[in-house]
Formats: C-alpha cells, sequence, structure tokens
C-alpha cells in the first residue's frame, strides 16, 4: 500500500481548435502515399482521356476530309462539343477520386486510427468537418488545374480541324471549372458515404452503385420516367455542367444539375454526420 | 482521478458492462483486471467518450471527455496496439496528433526518443511489430503530458525488457502524482506493477482495493499442517475455535488461526508436525478464486474427453 502524499498534477495549457484540426488533418492526408497515388491518377486520367478523345475526333475529321476529296462539302464530319469532348475524362476518373475520398475516412476506420484522432478531438462533428474540408481544398486545386490543362490539350489535338473551342466560346469556362468541381463533389460523396459505411469495400460499391448503376436501371423505365427520374440522379444531374453547346431540353440545365449533385453530397455528409455523432466509434 | 457511476453497456441482449462503478486515485499505479471479455477495454472506451454508455456517467478529473478543451493535455490513452495508420510513419502519425491540441513539434521528437523508437521515427508504422506498435501507442498517450494515462493492456507484445520498461515507467509516472490506469488480465504482471485493484468479471465489479489486502483476503490466512495424528489435532484446533479442514489423512487446513497458535496448540496436545507452513496466495490464485464464476471461455486442460 502507498502511503506517500502526491499532489496530483494539473494539465498543461493548450485547447482544440477548428485551424488546429484542419492542420492535423493536412499532416494525416499528406503523409499517406495513397492520397498523392489517388490525386495523381485523378489528374493524369482526366487529362489523359479528353487528350485521347480529341485525337479520334481530329483523326475522324481527316478521314472524312480526305474520302470527301477537295471540293466535297457535305461529308464534312461535325464537331459541335468541342470543349465537353476534351472533359470527358472526369467519367473515369470520378471513380478515382470518389475512392480517394472514402479511403480519407475508412482507411482511419481498418486501421482504427479513428481512436486515436477521438481520442485527441473528441468532439466529433469538427472531426467531419476538417477532414471534409482539408480533402476539398486538395482536390478542387488538382482537379481545377488538371480540367484546365485537358481542355487546353484537347483543345490543341482539334486545332487541325479548325473546330476547336477556346475559352471565349460559350459554355467553355463553366464546363471547364465545372468539370473541376464535379469531380470535388464525386469525392466529398465517397467522403460521406465514408462515415456512413465506415468499411472500404462498402462505400466504394455504393458510391460506385449510386454514381454508375441507378442510371442504367433508369434508362430501362418506360418513357418519360426513364428522363423524368434519371435527369435528378447524382452522375446525370451533375455531368449537365460539362454539356456544351446545346443540350438536351430534358435534362436539368448546368447550375442547377450540379446543384442536384451537391444535395445528394449533402445529404451523404449529414448522415455520416449522424451517425458519428450517434456510433460508437 | 477517475469515476465511474453505474456504466452500463449493451450490445443486444449482452450487457458488457453491468453497473460498474469505481473511483481512481492519483499518485499510485491502479490496475484493471479481467478475464477476457470482461467488460475492461469497453470500460476503457466508455471513460473516453468512444463508446456511450446505456447507462450511468463517468468522469476524468470532474469532467467530461468530451468537454475538454485539450484532450491530450488531460489524459492519454493507449486503447488498442497499433490503432495507427499503417502508411503513416511513426513521427506524421504522432505529428497529426499532436498539432490538433497545439503541442509543439518537439514533444514529438521527445516522447519518441523516451519510448526508444527515435531510429525508426520515419518508418512507415505498418511494417512495425507489435511490441514496436505498443511502444508507439505508449508514446501517443503520453505526447501531452497529461495527468492522467488510461492504457488497455499495455505490455501485450512486449518483450521481458520492454515489460519491465513499461511497469517502471508507469510506477515513476504514478510517483509523480498521476493517475494511471491500466488493464491486463495477467495476474502476475499487475502484482508487480500496480498497488491498487479493481477485478471485474462480466463487467461487473468483483473487489476492488490494494493488492496486499487483496492477496490477504485470498489466502484467508489459512495455514497447513501435516501430521500422523491429525484427527486429534483436528479436534483440539477446532476446540480453540480454528475451522479445520480434512483433504487427506494426515493433512490440515486450518482458518481462523494464524501458525503461530496452530504449534502452539500441538505442542500442547503433544503431537508432532511434519509441517507447517502458512498458505499465502499468488495473486493469480487470488484472481482464480475471485472470476472463477465469471470467466466467459474456459479452455479445458483434457485432450481427449
Amino acid at each position: 500500500m502507498t502511503t506517500q502524499v502526491v499532489r496530483p498534477r494539473a494539465a498543461l495549457p493548450g485547447r482544440v481548435s477548428l485551424p488546429r484540426q484542419l492542420n492535423s488533418e493536412w499532416i494525416k492526408l499528406r503523409s499517406l502515399r495513397s492520397t498523392w497515388w489517388g490525386l495523381g491518377a485523378t489528374a493524369v486520367i482526366t487529362v489523359l482521356i479528353g487528350w485521347l478523345v480529341c485525337l479520334a475526333q481530329a483523326h475522324q475529321f481527316h478521314n472524312h476530309e480526305r474520302a470527301a476529296g477537295p471540293d466535297g462539302g457535305f461529308a464534312i464530319h461535325i464537331i459541335p462539343n468541342a470543349a465537353q469532348l476534351s472533359l470527358t475524362g472526369i467519367h473515369l476518373s470520378q471513380l478515382i477520386i470518389g475512392t480517394l475520398g472514402a479511403l480519407v475516412v475508412t482507411g482511419e476506420y481498418s486501421t482504427r486510427m479513428i481512436l486515436a484522432t477521438l481520442s485527441a478531438t473528441p468532439r466529433r462533428l469538427p472531426v467531419l468537418a476538417a477532414k471534409g474540408l482539408v480533402f476539398g481544398a486538395m482536390a478542387i486545386v488538382v482537379c481545377e488545374i488538371a480540367n484546365v490543362i485537358a481542355f487546353q490539350v484537347g483543345q490543341a489535338a482539334l486545332k487541325s480541324t479548325h473546330q476547336q473551342a477556346s475559352w471565349s466560346t460559350i459554355g467553355s469556362v463553366r464546363a471547364v471549372f465545372g468539370a473541376g468541381l464535379y469531380l470535388v463533389l464525386i469525392g466529398l460523396f465517397g467522403v460521406g458515404l465514408g462515415f456512413v459505411l465506415r468499411s472500404t469495400a462498402a462505400a466504394i460499391s455504393t458510391l460506385m452503385g449510386l454514381v454508375l448503376v441507378l442510371p442504367l436501371i433508369a434508362t430501362a423505365l418506360p418513357q418519360p420516367y426513364d428522363t423524368d427520374i434519371g435527369k435528378f440522379l447524382p452522375m446525370l444531374a451533375g455531368t449537365q455542367i460539362i454539356v456544351t453547346p446545346y443540350r438536351d431540353p430534358d435534362f436539368l440545365t448546368p447550375w442547377i444539375g450540379l446543384g442536384v449533385l451537391a444535395l445528394w453530397v449533402a445529404a451523404a455528409l449529414a448522415a455520416g454526420a449522424w451517425v458519428l455523432h450517434r456510433r460508437d466509434a | 482521478m477517475i469515476e465511474a457511476n453505474g456504466l452500463v453497456k449493451r450490445y443486444g441482449a449482452k450487457t458488457a458492462v453491468d453497473d460498474l462503478s469505481f473511483t481512481v486515485q492519483p499518485g499510485v499505479v491502479t490496475g484493471f483486471l479481467g478475464p477476457n471479455g470482461s467488460g475492461k477495454s469497453t470500460t476503457m472506451r466508455m471513460l473516453l467518450g468512444l463508446d456511450h454508455p446505456n447507462e450511468g456517467h463517468s468522469s476524468i478529473n470532474g469532467k467530461r471527455h468530451v468537454e475538454m478543451r485539450a484532450p491530450l493535455r488531460e489524459v492519454g490513452a493507449l486503447l488498442e496496439a497499433k490503432a495507427v495508420h499503417t502508411g503513416r510513419t511513426a513521427r506524421n502519425h504522432l505529428l497529426a496528433l499532436a498539432v490538433s491540441n497545439g503541442i509543439p513539434t518537439k514533444r514529438v521528437d521527445e516522447v519518441l526518443g523516451l519510448v526508444g523508437l527515435d531510429q525508426v521515427a520515419r518508418k512507415r508504422a505498418g511494417g512495425f511489430s507489435l511490441g514496436m506498435g505498443q511502444r508507439l501507442g505508449i508514446a501517443a498517450a503520453l505526447l501531452g503530458d497529461p495527468p492522467t494515462l488510461l492504457l488497455d493492456e499495455p505490455v501485450n507484445g512486449l518483450d521481458p525488457e520492454g515489460i519491465r520498461w513499461v511497469r517502471q515507467l508507469l510506477q515513476a509516472l504514478a510517483a509523480e502524482g498521476r493517475t494511471i490506469f491500466v488493464s491486463s488480465h495477467l495476474m502476475s504482471e499487475m502484482a508487480l506493477t500496480a498497488s491498487e485493484i479493481i477485478v471485474v468479471g462480466r463487467g461487473k465489479l468483483i473487489t476492488s482495493g490494494s493488492v496486499a489486502d487483496l492477496l490477504r483476503r485470498a489466502s484467508g490466512g489459512s495455514v497447513l499442517v501435516r501430521t500422523r495424528a491429525a484427527e486429534r489435532l483436528a479436534a483440539a484446533l477446532r476446540d480453540a475455535g480454528a475451522a479445520v479442514d480434512c483433504p487427506d489423512a494426515d493433512e490440515l487446513h486450518v482458518d481462523g488461526v494464524d501458525s503461530e497458535a496452530v504449534g502452539a496448540i500441538a505442542a500442547r496436545e503433544g503431537v508432532a508436525l511434519i509441517e507447517l507452513t502458512t498458505r499465502q496466495a499468488s495473486l493469480e490464485d487470488a484472481f482464480m478464486e475471485l472470476t472463477g464464476e465469471t470467466v466467459e471461455y474456459h479452455g479445458s486442460t483434457k485432450v481427449r474427453g
């Protein structure tokens, strides 16, 4: 039995704050290789696919031109949506950024790092906010730059057709920067689903199901339900932001469409916040 | 000081922690002892606000964990070995935790040195052994130099040198006036490390008190006597008010009187003794005696039924 009298120690001063939590999440994200691989792959795929699609279109144009001969103007290959073509890569890179968003959260659960995180910062909603903000900030920088490059590279590939878009072409600026925003939203969709489901496999497959599979199911519905329902699904609503210059009146307008995607993402993040707040760690 | 009041945690129909109340005082190492599945880890997680109790409440130095302004500076915790992202280096892991609580970077290098991980600070934690993972967990617990430490099975996976290091570290930290609450299912280890002990079984409090008291109570002052004249001596001892048990023809287990009294009575009766021993239960015996009925997962030493 210890009889010595010891003075209980007091805690040192200091406090948790949102800027400190942001700094903490920034250290966490930048210190994982998967972050850089994921962001790098998102950028490379975005640019590469857009460039290849534009090259193929230019190739087709010249084939038609040769077949038509020097004075055959009828067979010309029209490229009406040059800006949109160069941004096609987001259809593939959305899978990478969405997976990365889910991993940012589920990686902590699968390794039990979440116990350390919540022991250090027990108020739960700021944990979600800090993760979402830091991931969103990194994603927006990478995705905007990637889409600007994709646009430049793609339009350069189309130059020989004289049908390329420029920054002053109507809709170009909206489509290019909107494409970046679309990718960021899909990434945050992954973050939200990660907090809801906690398992990497469950979060990624749910994201793929909502983004890729729901539109396929919608097309199986009889008219007009296919588009009436389909236009509100995450991908069909969100990708309206890159449609140039003519849009299908059956679908939502670009910004309304992106707004609908943002609502899906907000719902996923809200559900994630609820689960994080209520469930045991 | 840690206080738990009527903590209850249910998982479906199973009650993992059942009306558990206890107090952990500063200045000593308090052991939290119980068989596997007795609710030790769940209790620790509730103290840290990671699991929400169905009933009851707890506080650390009068505060709920979620109310702490800088939790790492108030309570350090080791909950699971290797609760670390496998892709991150040891140093970055600690750095991320430190900055969230405004702890300076130099403290990160300090604790890495303290736990002996400075050589592997920039290696990814995924490649760490269980023992290195425990050291990293202890480093994280010490980051904020907190007055309270909660450690769940900290010596698991450590080599003998590491076990001894943890024991001395915990005792030194307690001597500085800190509250040290450390769980284990290894009684022998607790006997060496802790001076106070809280024993649980199936989520219920079985006993608490000092290790010395627990040993005394469990051994019950039993005296073992071997003699050819067992019956005669047993009668004399019973006359003297002792409880006597006769498990063997020439063996007696005597309760209620000490070995000196037994010797005196034997001399008076003219009984020759073969052996006279005070039975001191080990903490392990005491533990088995206390938790015997509450052990959830029994193994068998019978190879063939």
